[in-house]
């Protein structure tokens, strides 16, 4: 490295008398002048506070005069109103009780009525037998730090402004989905003679308005309509379709209760509204008939699907199959869709399962890296044939509940059954816990 | 002298109820006043555990209370402070006790008695004042604005309590140094929580309550108290019918710490001639 210009050698000769006298000159500095001149005020009180002794600095910053002060002012007439009141309620007590204090925040009255930020230490003298005899105070100049102390305190106000509104819109938002999502769901499910209903609604996550739907209503006497879907999207404007969606769907089976025709009725509401504007919005759906015969108590089942994951039909004897729709489009995509019928009958124990693919996506495994699939799907059920509506949808939420994180979908679960005539031992339908319809994770 | 806890019950808890002195003797309850905790009775405690059963409590708020059983609303007047009074005497099944409350606690002393006169059955009321502000005629001491610089006093040295105390006042078991290292650690109090005593402290206006007072009481106030000077002791004696007035020469709010001989003498005295 090179030197452009000569440095002071530390070994110098020369330089090392001159740092030995200014030195010499720091140690004459007197008791006396240090007291008088440090950078802080310096106070010595009587026990009733009356002050004995002033440093010229904390005189200086107060504009006031030693005679006028000493042996005539107490510490808390040199104190504002507020830091008296402090002084009463904090300090003294405090100095009282543990013999020192330090660090409080207090504000001086300067002569020209200014207010002088300071911060105080104090500390009481005893005597040999322990009696207080004297209190010594220090005293800093707070101005800089109180100004900058002052922006924190109104950074953290604002901050605990800003949190509490924050937390307010929350609940109220919350709340006004909450209400919103349960107006897209029927609030019971209507009574059918001969069949048994059962349903349940899992949300993903309570901030987010879920897309799936579902309801069960009478068509006419002696037949009953019902369906099951899932509209594409999430949040208000999914919100907006499901609506749309039950609303239409409830409306067209009164008109035409044949599957195939609602979901048509359905397919061209939502493309009218929705995609001949260029804003394509679209759902999956089954939708069905079920037509008790109060002779022979079987059920006749007549549906549709469109674009929707295959039903699953457990039977009492202890299977569970899907009933294939193949072919089915998206409901709302096209001008004229195509949906196709399938049909079945339930015969006491049978249960039709209808789901949406929240349920046979759940991400399952150690690293969440499969999902749950049709065919794990269809091996439960058939674990669980047999039993009543109920009691599959009680096992069906247990197994969401057990997905825990890996459930990222809402997931509605409908299941529609013909009572066994005896309950089976493993089965026990009127002591089940009643399946909530509707739960939140 | 032993100081037992209560365990088990929730007001015990709640409010740091200590019971010491001697169990046969007559109940004397001392209520500390805004800004500190029972800890502030610790030169009074020695002067009545011989003759007396010695009951220390903190407000819910203050001291090692029950923090999570703070209710803003229920704070906001004296009235909730009282019921913690009434809660207190309750759990320990109190009657005929004396109740010694310093600063504003000798006000919730007066409305504690009222809500409960089978329980209280005398007053000390040290350095009271029922309202600080002034009032046409009346002289408390202080200006609207006044509280107004003292509740921004008590902001400007609470900037790190959230940090530092919290961990202390909440009792963390694994830190257990901290206490120690704390100065200033006796009388914390959470910030929210002071703002809230301090402005029902200093808002009141108790003076209409001092009219229902009907047992026994001594008023002890100091010569020279920037908080309660004379003249507020002098009205609350008159206020008082049949009350004594005692005036300590001390200097400061807190009597029985500036000058606890005098004040136990005073306590004492009073507490012997009391039926």
């Amino acid at each position: 490295m090179c030197r452009t210009g000569r440095q002071p050698d530390p070994a110098d000769a020369d330089n090392g008398k001159t740092s030995d006298a200014a030195f010499a000159e720091l140690l004459e500095d007197s008791a006396e002048d240090l007291y008088e001149s440090a950078p802080c005020g310096y106070l010595s009180m009587l026990m009733d506070g009356t002050i004995a002794k002033i440093n010229t600095t904390l005189l200086d910053w107060l504009g006031l005069e030693r005679e006028a002060v000493v042996g005539r002012m107490r510490f808390t007439d040199l104190l504002t109103v507020g830091g008296r009141l402090y002084h009463e309620t904090h300090f003294e007590p405090l100095l009282r009780m543990q013999g020192r204090i330090g660090g409080i925040a207090l504000e001086m009255k300067q002569a020209d009525g200014a207010r002088m930020p300071v911060l105080v230490s104090s500390v009481v003298k005893y005597g040999g037998g322990g009696e207080p005899l004297m209190i010594r105070t220090t005293v800093f100049d707070a101005r800089d730090r109180r100004a900058y102390e002052e922006e924190l305190l109104r950074g953290r106000k604002a901050a605990e402004e800003a949190r509490k509104q924050a937390e307010a819109d929350r609940a109220r938002l919350q709340e006004a989905l909450a209400v919103l999502q349960q107006s897209l769901l029927p609030a019971t499910l209507p009574p059918v003679p001969g069949v048994e209903t059962a349903a349940h609604y899992c949300t993903a996550s309570p901030d987010r308005l879920g897309g799936d739907f579902y309801d069960v209503f009478p068509v006419d006497g002696k037949r009953f309509a019902f369906f099951l879907g899932d509209v594409c999207g999430k949040g208000p404007q999914a919100a907006a379709v499901t609506s749309l969606t039950r609303y239409t769907l409830r409306a067209a089976a009164l008109h035409d209760s044949d599957p195939v025709a609602a979901l048509s009725t359905l397919n061209k509401v939502l493309h009218e509204r929705y995609a001949a504007g260029g804003d394509p919005r679209y759902c999956t759906a089954v939708f069905g008939v079920l037509e008790p015969d109060p002779a022979t108590g079987l059920v006749a089942v007549r549906l549709a699907s469109g674009g929707h994951p295959p039903v699953l039909v457990l039977r009492a004897e202890g299977t569970a199959d899907f009933l294939p729709t193949p072919g089915g489009l998206l409901v709302g995509v096209l001008p004229d869709a195509r949906f196709v019928a399938a049909t079945t009958v339930l015969a006491p124990g049978d249960t039709l399962l209808l789901y949406t693919d929240g349920l046979t996506e759940a991400r399952t495994g150690e690293d969440r890296g499969s999902l749950y699939g049709d065919e794990a799907l269809r091996a439960f059920a058939a674990q669980h044939a047999g039993r009543s509506p109920r009691a599959v949808v009680q096992a069906l939420t247990v197994l969401l509940e057990e997905f825990g994180d890996g459930l990222d979908d809402d997931t509605a679960l409908l299941a529609l059954g013909v009572p066994a005539p005896a309950p089976r031992p493993d089965s026990h339908p009127d002591t089940d816990p009643d399946p909530a319809t509707k739960s939140t994770r | 002298m032993s100081f037992g806890k209560l365990e088990g019950m929730d007001t015990d808890r709640r409010n740091n109820v200590t019971v010491t002195g001697n169990p046969q003797g007559r109940t004397v309850v001392l209520a500390h006043g805004f800004g500190c905790d029972q800890n502030m009775w610790r030169l009074t405690v020695p002067a009545l555990a011989e003759k007396y059963r010695v009951v220390l409590f903190d407000y819910v708020g203050a001291g090692r209370s029950d923090l999570s059983a703070f209710s803003e609303e229920r704070y906001s007047s004296l009235d909730g402070y009282a019921r913690d009074v009434v809660e207190v005497c309750e759990a320990l099944d109190l009657s005929d006790a004396v109740f010694v409350g310093h600063s504003v606690s000798a006000m919730i002393g007066v409305l504690a008695a009222d809500l409960a006169p089978e329980r209280i059955g005398a007053l000390v009321m040290i350095a009271p004042s029922p309202r600080y502000i002034d009032d046409e005629d009346y002289r408390g001491g202080f200006s609207a604005p006044d509280i107004d610089e003292l509740l921004t006093s008590l902001e400007s040295n609470y900037l790190g309590w959230s940090a530092v105390m919290a961990p202390v006042i909440m009792g963390n078991a694994e830190r257990p140094a901290l206490g120690e290292e704390l100065k200033n650690s006796f009388c914390a109090t959470d910030p929210d929580m002071a703002r809230v005593f301090a402005r029902t402290t200093f808002l009141s206006d108790s003076r209409d309550d001092l009219k229902s007072v009907r047992v026994p009481t001594l008023v002890l106030d100091c010569t020279r108290d920037a908080i309660a000077p004379p003249e507020v002791g002098a009205f609350v004696h008159r206020a008082i019918p049949g009350s004594t007035l005692i005036t300590l020469d001390a200097t400061g709010h807190c009597p029985h710490l500036s000058a606890p001989e005098a004040t136990n003498a005073a306590i004492t005295g009073f507490l012997a001639g009391l039926l």
